[in-house]
């Protein structure tokens, strides 16, 4: 037997002293170590979450009820407003940000990031910039344009909530061009000696991706926001009709940074699935480049869909057509992933753990999601249902089936790198379950809403739409409880949890080659590269690079492999077992 | 075959604590801050070019642009700032090949030339800006001259104090040197973005 075979149990702890083990006021302090500033990152998003799952199921509380019963429709405005910004701002952006702190320089194999100061500088624009958009509903005039917060309607709404929600979204636009640059320069620059573009693990590739569209996409929002601002203290009508301004033009400000932004909150985790998948199927991963460039086309195409979300504005015909087929077209490189992946788990030897749970949910949910994707992108059916459920059924299942499934099959896959310890499998499934059954539930009969013609945005409904209603706000409590079982099992893991050793999942990416958590500094020389992130049960593929280390953890498992005889054992490998 | 276990902490990529290798940690780090200092000014471009695709695009909104009733503006003083910031820019220019000759005193002069256009410049705007006949709210076209002028100077501003920053830091004998001088060279690059900036914007300001 060899010891790359799935391992029941963890490893036992390998060294006596824990280099990476930390004093926990590093965590409150403005720390430049990469590895804490990812998990103060990581820690606050999920905060935010738990705020922003709470104002969701008051929404759907609300809305249990045709009649406008539970809260006033002014406050229920804000709480949708609230909602959306906070998730999509302060959660699932942040949350990528976090993971990629993290994961980066021990991915390439480099002490930390380029800049360790900007980086807690990013980091530290965070938490305030939550707290004073949160502090809104407390001064009683929380921001209730939604989240696109478009003129007029933005203008005219109450001035010191939408002018809370301008400064909230600059002081996380700025957080996010930092860390955006900070990754850019890290991937480009600090990559281990030996380690070229193509031997980056797939989930570093997910984030030159995201990072370029971060920096080319979000200063155009804060322009859009600039103007608005103007617009809404100083009393100029760049977007404001009764003094010649044009509203539209906020709109295309505004979605040539927010489209993108579907990319940035669900690059990432298409990076994180590329990494997840092939460790529990071990297998090569299905497809190295094509999942690399398929990122950067993403990236690329990204930039020139915004207006599919501007199909009812009386944008010309012309443009609605260009855009309609670029979106149509960005579901190529993104179908590209998502066969890469199958082919990854295809034939593999699959551990049904938490991490891979999460991952195959993530592929089959956001497919839906992404089909219906296409369906929107479709100009006359777009028209149909534009600004109804059907459209909130579709982002939902591309940022929650897709986004935070994926944010969660990274927190159990990374768990043990990240805090040493393994988290609870049973209660990880429980959660995986009861989070699948939640989403699904809440989200799935919205497209029927839609397409019978509910309107997003709106406390009170047609008494025909109850029924549909009632099951999406159970479904909403789900998910709630969902949240619970996960909670507890990381506090009490991450205190009590058997310890992970530095390698549980037998990976190859040199994230796992140092110790759980890792050391100060990481490595204590720049690793050498053994093999390729992905060369599960292949013999040292890469024979060009000096092996320097004989740890046999690196050849994995040989028995799981595609290989042309799978009967013939490699004589490397036995030759080197029975030395 | 028995079962191996593997001590993680005797692997090659782990010998914490070794004295050969605990020099290690204090090499110099390479320095990307000039890498850094482009992607930033990517990240500035994008907001100037969400800015001025606002402008053109308030401008193919309307059928008379300026707006019928705009006062006249002066395009005189413009020019000349226009030639004022242009030539500021090969000012700066000779610092970089000042301070690659070691030569400090070289670099802190023309730095101190660049600092006093830019100053001539702002001056020159908050003269523009007094004299003009309509305000920020007039119409489109004041409030767009006004926060895009504006935006822009405020990069001036910054690029003048961090222009004032290095000559500041200069004064400590070997701060500065020619292996040593990425706080020149980045002050000198912020520079030659902001003039490109100007240039752009006063052709969309001014001239079309």
């Amino acid at each position: 037997m060899t010891q790359a075979q799935l391992q029941e149990k963890a490893n036992s702890p390998a060294l006596i002293e824990e280099p990476g083990l930390r004093n926990w006021r590093d965590y409150f302090s403005f720390n430049t170590d990469h590895k804490v500033i990812g998990i103060q990152y990581l820690v606050t998003t999920f905060i935010f979450y738990c705020i922003g799952g709470v104002l969701a199921d008051l929404v759907r509380t609300e809305l249990r009820t045709p009649e406008s019963d539970f809260v006033s429709p002014e406050l229920y405005n804000s709480l949708f407003t609230l909602h959306a910004t906070i998730m999509i701002f302060l959660w699932i952006v942040p949350a990528g940000a976090g993971f990629a702190n993290f994961l980066l320089p021990l991915m390439i194999g480099a002490k930390d990031m380029a800049f360790p100061r900007l980086n807690a500088v990013a980091f530290w624009m965070i938490p305030p910039a939550g707290l004073l958009l949160i502090s809104s509903l407390v001064v009683g005039d929380a921001p209730d344009a939604g989240w696109t917060s478009y003129p007029p309607l933005s203008l005219v709404t109450g001035q010191v909530g939408e002018g809370i929600w301008i400064m909230s979204v600059l002081l996380l636009g700025t957080s996010s061009i930092l860390g955006a640059i900070n990754f850019l320069v890290t991937l480009i620059k600090m990559r281990t000696p030996g380690m070229g573009f193509h031997q980056m693990p797939l989930f570093c590739w997910a984030m030159l991706a995201t990072s370029a569209l971060v920096l080319v996409s979000t200063p155009v929002l804060a322009a859009g926001l600039i103007l608005l601002a103007f617009d809404l203290i100083a009393g100029t009508t760049f977007f404001n009709p009764t003094g010649g301004g044009d509203p539209v033009v906020y709109q295309h400000m505004f979605w040539f940074y927010s489209h993108p932004a579907v990319y940035i909150m669900i690059l990432p985790f298409f990076g994180v699935i590329s990494e997840v998948i092939p460790v529990h199927s071990r297998k090569p991963i299905f497809g190295y480049k094509a999942i690399a460039y398929s990122s950067l086309a993403i990236s690329f195409l990204g930039l020139i869909v915004w207006a599919h979300h501007m199909f009812t504005s009386g944008i010309p015909g012309w443009l609605r057509m260009f855009f309609m087929i670029t979106t149509m077209i960005i579901a190529v490189p993104t179908g590209i992933k998502i066969f890469s992946w199958l082919g990854t788990m295809w034939g593999g030897k699959i551990r049904l753990n938490s991490a891979m749970l999460f991952a195959m949910s993530f592929v089959g949910v956001f497919v839906i999601g992404g089909i219906s994707g296409v369906m929107l992108a479709a100009v006359p059916f777009d028209i149909h249902v534009h600004d109804t459920y059907f459209v909130v059924a579709h982002l939902h299942y591309v940022l929650f089936g897709g986004s935070v499934l994926g944010i969660f099959a990274a927190i159990y896959h990374w768990f043990p790198k990240i805090t040493g310890r393994m988290l609870n499998e049973f209660w990880g499934q429980v959660h995986c379950a009861l989070t699948f059954i939640g989403l699904n539930m809440t989200f799935l009969p919205m497209h029927k809403l839609g397409m019978m013609g509910m309107n997003r945005r709106i406390a009170q409904y047609d008494p025909k739409f109850t029924f549909l209603n009632e099951i999406c706000t159970y479904g909403a409590y789900i998910l709630a409880v969902s949240t619970f079982p996960f909670i507890i099992n990381a506090i009490w893991s991450w205190m009590y949890g058997p310890k992970a050793g530095n390698n549980p999942w037998q990976a190859l990416t040199l994230e796992w080659m140092t110790t759980s958590p890792p050391a100060i500094e990481n490595f204590d020389k720049p690793p050498v590269l053994a093999t390729g992130p992905y060369d599960y049960g292949l013999e040292r593929a890469r024979e060009s690079v000096p092996l320097s280390d004989p740890d046999p953890v690196l050849s994995a498992d040989t028995n799981s492999v595609l290989r042309a005889k799978p009967d013939e054992p490699y004589p490397a490998i036995v030759a080197e077992k029975e030395q | 075959m028995q079962s191996q276990t593997i001590d993680p902490a005797k692997t090659a990529l782990n010998h914490h604590h070794d004295a050969t290798v605990a020099a290690d940690h204090h090499e110099a780090h390479p320095d990307h801050r000039l890498f850094g200092i482009v992607m930033f000014l990517v990240a500035e471009g994008m907001i100037f070019m969400g800015l001025f695709g606002a402008y053109l695009a308030f401008r193919s909104t309307l059928p008379v642009w300026p707006p019928e009733g705009t006062p006249e503006r002066e395009l005189l003083l413009p020019a000349v700032n226009t030639v004022n910031l242009i030539a500021s820019s090969f000012v700066i220019h000779n610092a970089d090949t000042a301070i690659k000759k070691n030569n400090v005193r070289g670099m802190q002069i023309w730095f101190a030339i660049t600092a006093a256009m830019g100053i001539t410049f702002l001056a020159g705007q908050v003269y523009e800006y007094t004299h003009l006949e309509f305000g920020l709210t007039t119409n489109l076209f004041a409030s767009a001259f006004y926060v895009l002028t504006g935006f822009h100077g405020l990069h001036v501003t910054i690029g003048v104090v961090a222009i004032l920053a290095v000559l500041w830091r200069s004064r400590v004998k070997g701060h500065y040197s020619n292996e040593q001088h990425f706080g020149i060279e980045a002050a000198e690059i912020y520079w030659h973005f902001v003039d490109v900036i100007w240039i752009i914007l006063f052709g969309l300001l001014y001239l079309l």
